[in-house]
């Protein structure tokens, strides 16, 4: 399938006289699907750019708004304290390059297009709040923490001169909804050209259903949630007793 | 060669689809024997000891407490019938305490929405633990070790009789009611008390109550020790139905997939945990849960105090402004 992909693109890359477009990309599924048995995945994504030059692809999940709060003690226990509220915060966010992003682009290019995971920028809701930059630093360092932000989810691969491939890994606490890869050609310190393409990520199956139950928007739903919940649990409880019942 | 099978038994994932995380099966299968062990071992839920191992392993403790009333559920069901069949449920006992204990319910459900939305769920529902657990512990341990004395110095000959129960103040009230399997004759405000005080924590901490309740009854109330834990059980299947629905209803964080397989895990254990609770002394049990619940306490208390690796936490929140 892969290989089969690669092989069209490689078909394509030889077709294209002088293309308009300095690259371009694809995802093998844009759909990625979450099942009971989920444990993370590696998405691959492909493509061909039209002479030599360097590959930068950035991963962005569906940006929300999220409060990092700050622990001080209070009377010797410790609690939330402060908290500052962040906007636009991508649910996952991961880069993957060809080479090392400070050698293919100079620093302003790169604040600029918000390239690396030090290098982006929230929203706050007030006014730049006093000591907001230890908020914004622990807010991406958390989210490295919990495996959503990566300098380098994967690495861009070349086969040959205009043929490139990278696979970028999901962790399995992925967010789900629609992800989009931003796919970028440097040359000479600039970006050049620049495509970009939707991933959805989205539950199926028995466990999308229980979440649609689980968390409907009117309440019928919910209660047919918990009385099965309570059902299922009144079951497994009496078919235990029986199965280890002392005869 | 046996790690390598570890490995592949513990590369079984599921992905829980309301806590959102994945996590080994077999973890999750040994969580809930070991902790189903020990419970089938004390004769108690165990709700107070999953709960914070769920925290520990990555469940939003949200979903922890309310997954853990799912739960409660199917152990306090297996664990009635087989008290039932042992004649051990004092079921008038157990209705009065059931109609304080799902209105308890509804009162701690609507004020753990409360605190969640003040992002104080998480210290609220930690701090309630030490308490609870300290002050139990402590009084367990303490009547335990006069008790284990008491044995000792029976064994050596003198022993005074003993009443059935003591008289205290609390038999006063009004509102008498007969219980004839626990050979009472005592105000119905009482149990009705204890089982709102137990709804509560039972919506607040996810756990069914029983080391609450069995102390209390026993020496609040004076019930025989042999048919509290079948009563208190049959009461909490209803109490953590209750709390499981409204959970849903109002915090969407029961996740219906974890309990299973946490039921499955601590099923088995119960059995096993049975077993040899039934050849050790009461008093020696009583001991040792003492301080199990002891320790469990000082853990979280030290998880409290001590200055935590992050100082920083991430909250999502809903939509954006």
């Amino acid at each position: 399938m892969r290989a089969l992909s690669l092989l069209v693109l490689l078909a394509m890359a030889l077709a294209a006289p002088a293309a308009a477009k300095g690259i371009v990309a694809d995802v093998d599924d844009h759909l990625v699907e979450i099942r009971t048995d989920f444990a993370g995945q590696d998405i691959l994504v492909f493509g061909a750019i039209d002479g030599p030059g360097d590959v930068i692809l950035v991963m962005r999940g569906p940006a929300g708004r999220v409060a990092v709060h700050q622990k001080e003690r209070f009377a010797g226990i410790w609690v939330n304290a402060q908290s500052i509220e962040f906007d636009d915060v991508p649910s996952l966010y991961g880069v993957a390059s060809s080479r090392p992003l400070f050698d293919i682009l100079p620093n302003e290019v790169l604040d600029r297009y918000q390239l690396g995971i030090g290098r982006l920028q929230f929203e706050t809701a007030e006014e730049e709040p006093y000591g907001i930059g230890s908020f914004r630093i622990a807010l991406v360092q958390q989210k490295r923490k919990q495996g959503l932000y990566a300098d380098r989810v994967g690495r861009v691969t070349f086969i040959g001169e205009t043929l490139f491939r990278a696979n970028l890994h999901l962790p399995s606490n992925v967010p789900t909804g629609t992800f989009l890869i931003d796919v970028y050609l440097v040359r000479d310190g600039r970006i050049v050209d620049a495509q970009n393409m939707p991933l959805v990520i989205s539950k199926v199956g028995f466990g999308a259903d229980l979440y649609k139950y689980a968390n409907a928007r009117s309440i019928a739903p919910r209660f047919g949630y918990g009385i099965s919940a309570v059902l299922v649990s009144l079951l497994t409880g009496w078919l235990a007793h029986l199965a280890f019942r002392k005869r | 060669m046996l790690g390598a099978l570890l490995d592949w038994l513990l590369s079984f994932q599921v992905y829980l689809p309301i806590a959102e995380l994945s996590v080994s099966v077999l973890l999750l299968l040994g969580l809930g024997g070991g902790v189903g062990f020990l419970s089938g071992l004390f004769g108690v839920g165990g709700g107070f000891l999953m709960t914070p191992l769920l925290i520990f392993i990555g469940v939003p403790p949200a979903v922890a407490v309310a997954t853990q009333s799912n739960q409660t559920v199917a152990t306090s069901v297996s664990g009635v019938l087989a008290h039932w069949s042992r004649d051990n449920v004092d079921f008038k006992m157990g209705f009065v305490l059931l109609s304080g204990g799902v209105f308890g319910s509804l009162v701690g459900v609507a004020l753990f929405s409360i605190l969640r939305r003040f992002g104080q769920i998480d210290l609220v529902i930690n701090i309630a633990y030490v308490i609870l657990l300290g002050s139990i512990g402590l009084m367990m341990l303490a009547e335990a070790t006069r008790a284990l004395r008491r044995v000792r110095r029976a064994q050596r000959g003198a022993m005074a009789p003993r009443k059935l129960h003591q008289h205290v103040w609390v038999h006063g009230l009004p509102l008498k009611m007969r219980f004839k399997k626990s050979r009472l004759y005592i105000s119905a405000i009482m149990p009705i008390g204890i089982g709102f005080v137990v709804g509560i924590l039972s919506a607040l901490l996810g756990v069914g109550g029983a080391f609450l309740i069995v102390p209390a009854m026993i020496y609040l109330v004076g019930m025989p020790t042999s048919i509290v834990v079948g009563t208190s059980l049959f009461q909490i299947i209803f109490v953590a139905a209750v709390t499981t629905i409204l959970q849903s209803m109002e915090n969407r964080t029961v996740d219906v997939l974890l309990a299973f397989v946490l039921t499955i895990g601590s099923v088995i254990g119960a059995q096993f945990g049975g077993r040899i609770g039934a050849r050790l002394p009461g008093e020696q049990i009583r001991f040792l849960l003492a301080l199990l619940i002891l320790s469990v306490a000082v853990g979280l208390c030290y998880g409290l105090v001590a200055t935590p690796d992050d100082l920083f936490s991430l909250q999502p929140l809903m939509g954006s402004r």
